[in-house]
């Protein structure tokens, strides 16, 4: 599903720093409700991860060690150890564990480059953690709010779809 | 039958728990155990808390201790023995004999099972494992038909638990350095097997190109899903033939042999996958829970729900059918 | 045990060759190869007993008479029962000691002197001293060991003999499946001993041409040849004088002289080297796991020794 263009458009003209403002408030409050989050990344917490939805004009830059999360606007090249690319609902489904990475990596429908165990030991560590985007982005998301819902609900409608590749 | 269920984290170990498992396995974030992947596995504390609500649910903890223990550097092991019996693990699951030796001497009250790790896969050898060190389960190695294992079960004094769903090893497991020797990390010595630190994925043409460490394992054309370069699973050139010389892309299914398997004798049934997500372990257990306590002819329906659900991806009985040889 | 004079162990034939070409070529080991053990029988696959059990006793008599010190092998994989039969008389009738490549052949001679193959999990002195103390006299380490992990054990198993494997395909696994017959459209009950035809293993290759593993019935073995020639020094130095040359399909005789020589310091390691690449040009040489790398990596002397593990 790639995300309807009528909801990512007005998001080309929104000014950064409010797109900025609002992912920033999103990333703290789930690292509030989730403090063991980056711990789990062990010697790869110092990495920094990059994210580009294929269908928003956005790239997303995340550094565990700070912590802190930056918003650029494509075609922006973001200094990352590890970038993942793909479409929104499937990135925002990464973090909420519904849908097992391994058959997303490693079919195309996301595309990882750079530091492969890098990008492993976030997605284990978004999984060991009970993240749930309604509850715990719901009501910080404020520009974002009907991007956040919207990919929630496609998530639950293709939960499991995507587990069909064993990785070992 | 008990069902075993893998967990890599505190939320997958949860899930496990509700969806029915007998007992959960799970291992410390270090290479004391074979899934030592980034991002996996249980802090002291973490596996202190996974305890005790598995115990409030009659659920069993079962900790792998199954790498072998590094010369010079025991005590890691050591330690984590001390505190998974500590933390009031149910069983240690083990594979170095010098380790089982350790655990018997110091703990010879703790339940100690024999890891497929350790590739007991005749009676001799489990007897062995059983007078030497206690051994009160053996995970048998799959490497064995059902009738083996029927043959092997009047022969020894332990239980038996036997993997039914998940990844398959090609491999003896626990003799094999396929990995070690394309990138220095093997599962015996670092809890890896094909590690990501070593996977590379390059565009070639159309081509994707799958390698791990210097060496090609796949080729995928644009319109094949491609798959995580484990080595045994790669497509090589071999005889005149290209191909999968070891083994296809495909997961171990034999639930549909559970009363053959009770039959023959085994005890629990296991289900690989700790490094799988929370999501897919709850439907895993669910589900074959459901089979376990169906009756035989409601079965089928039940398992043909799971295979929906691994949509697209093959399965196999692999050894446990002796035309897979 | 630290003053004991380096020698070379011929390791067992892991391939299918047939009967003449098996028994003439521990006739020639016999009469002029300078091995002092002779680790033999079939260690691979039970099905292929009856190709060498005719060339035994002539094979045993000559290596006898040339003063070898005789050892027995036995199977790395054992499942079905005539394998566990096979294992247990072996066991019971040896008269020669009796090296253990699985557990059940290790369960079956405690208390009697024996030797461990480098199939069987030692990774620890906790582990070789257990061993040492069931009987074992003898453990050739497994090949994925490096060595910071050899001087370890080495040193604090004291009493016992260590050997290494020097020379040779490394065995890498073992599998209930035959890889060899799938490939030449068989299934192992039915494999019409198609690995008889490749002597020296079935190459695997990689997509893009990568010579990288060789197939030899059930096991699967390194393209890659180990060659352990500039380590001996520091070898003996810590305490292991004993090294394997796993039997190739070359001449194992200049092998074995080339070995001696090395050791006995009549040759130079480097000019062994390049000796050894003549003798065995089919496979590359490798000593990765030693130098705790990659398996197949080649690490030269004067370089990387000490260097961390390249990508």
């Amino acid at each position: 599903m790639e995300f309807p263009p009528s909801l990512a458009a007005p998001l080309a003209v929104v000014p950064i720093p409010v797109v900025e403002a609002a992912v920033r408030l999103m990333f703290r409050s789930l690292l509030k409700r989730h403090p063991a989050l980056f711990e789990r990344l062990g010697e790869h917490k110092g990495k920094r991860y990059g994210f580009r939805p294929v269908d928003l004009p956005l790239v997303f830059l995340v550094e565990p060690a700070r912590p802190a999360v930056s918003v650029m606007r494509k075609p922006a090249d973001v200094a990352a150890d590890a970038v993942v690319e793909g479409p929104l609902f499937l990135l925002l489904a990464l973090l909420e564990g519904r849908s097992d990475a391994d058959a997303l990596f490693f079919s195309r429908a996301l595309t990882v480059t750079g530091d492969m165990e890098a990008m492993l030991a976030l997605r284990n560590a978004l999984d060991g953690c009970e993240i749930d985007l309604p509850r715990d982005l719901g009501a910080s998301a404020g520009a974002l709010a009907p991007l956040v819902s919207r990919a929630a609900e496609a998530i639950r409608r293709r939960a499991l779809a995507g587990e069909n590749a064993a990785w070992n | 039958m008990e069902l075993i269920c893998p967990a890599g984290t505190p939320a997958a170990f949860r899930e496990a728990v509700d969806a029915g498992a007998d007992a959960v396995y799970c291992g410390f974030r270090d290479e004391t155990n074979a899934r030592n992947f980034p991002g996996l596995n249980f802090s002291r504390q973490e596996l202190g808390e996974a305890i005790t609500y598995a115990r409030r649910k009659g659920t069993q903890t079962f900790i792998a201790l199954n790498t072998f223990m590094r010369a010079g550097h025991e005590d890691l092991w050591y330690q984590a023995a001390r505190d998974a019996v500590r933390l009031g693990a149910d069983a240690l699951i083990l594979a170095d004999f010098g380790l089982m030796a350790h655990v018997a001497e110091t703990y010879p009250e703790q339940r100690l099972h024999v890891s497929v790790q350790a590739s007991a896969s005749n009676p001799d050898a489990v007897n062995f494992l059983v007078e030497a060190f206690g051994a009160r389960r053996v995970v048998l190695p799959r490497t064995l038909t059902i009738s083996d294992i029927a043959r092997l079960a009047r022969q020894i004094r332990c239980e038996i638990e036997v993997f039914v769903f998940g990844g398959l090893c090609v491999m003896a497991e626990g003799r094999c350095s396929l990995s070690s020797y394309a990138t220095g990390k093997s599962p015996n010595m670092n809890g890896v097997c094909s590690p990501a630190s070593h996977v590379r994925y390059r565009q070639d043409g159309g081509e994707l190109v799958s390698e791990l460490g210097a060496y090609t394992i796949n080729r995928f054309p644009r319109e094949e899903a491609a798959g995580y370069p484990t080595l045994c699973k790669g497509r090589f050139d071999i005889a005149d033939a290209r191909g999968y010389a070891f083994e296809d892309p495909v997961s171990l299914d034999v639930m549909d042999q559970i009363d053959a398997l009770r039959e023959a004798g085994v005890s629990a049934l296991k289900i690989e996958g700790r490094q799988r997500g929370k999501a897919y372990v709850a439907e895993v257990v669910s589900t074959l829970r459901k089979a376990l306590d169906a009756k035989p002819e409601d079965r089928r329906a039940l398992l043909a729900r799971l295979r929906l659900l691994s949509e697209g991806q093959r399965t196999t009985a692999g050894a446990y059918e002796k035309r897979w040889r | 045990m630290n003053a004991a004079k380096p020698t070379l162990t011929l390791g067992p034939v892991l391939y299918l060759w047939e009967g003449e070409k098996w028994r003439d070529f521990y006739f020639r080991i016999a009469d002029e190869a300078p091995v002092d053990d002779v680790v033999i029988g079939e260690t691979v696959c039970s099905k292929r007993l009856h190709f060498t059990d005719p060339c035994f006793p002539p094979v045993i008599e000559r290596l006898e008479a040339a003063g070898k010190r005789i050892v027995f092998s036995t199977l790395a994989l054992v499942t079905l029962e005539r394998e566990s039969q096979y294992v247990r008389s072996l066991v019971a009738d040896s008269p020669y000691p009796v090296e253990a490549n699985d557990l059940s052949a290790l369960a079956l001679l405690e208390g009697e002197p024996h030797w461990i193959g480098p199939l069987v999990n030692v990774y620890n002195a906790t582990t070789a001293r257990l061993l040492a103390r069931r009987g074992a006299t003898s453990i050739c380490l497994p090949p994925e060991l490096p060595a910071s992990s050899i001087a370890e054990i080495v040193s604090a198993t004291p009493g016992i003999a260590f050997e290494l494997l020097a020379f040779g395909r490394m065995p890498l696994a073992i599998s209930a499946r035959c890889a060899h017959a799938r490939a030449k459209g068989h299934i192992k009950d039915n494999c019409q001993f198609v690995c008889k035809e490749d002597p020296d293993g079935l190459p695997v290759k990689t997509l893009d041409r990568q010579s990288f593993l060789a197939v030899n019935g059930v096991q699967t073995v390194s393209f890659t040849c180990q060659a352990l020639l500039a380590e001996l020094k520091d070898l003996l130095a810590c305490g292991v004088h004993r090294f394997r040359l796993s039997p190739q399909d070359c001449d194992m005789v200049a092998v074995a002289r080339l070995y001696d020589d090395v050791l006995q310091g009549r040759l130079d390691p480097e000019e062994g080297i390049s000796l050894l690449r003549q003798i065995y040009p089919a496979a590359p040489l490798s000593n990765g796991f030693h130098h705790g790398q990659e398996g197949a990596a080649w690490v030269a002397r004067a370089r990387n020794i000490g260097h961390g593990a390249s990508t």
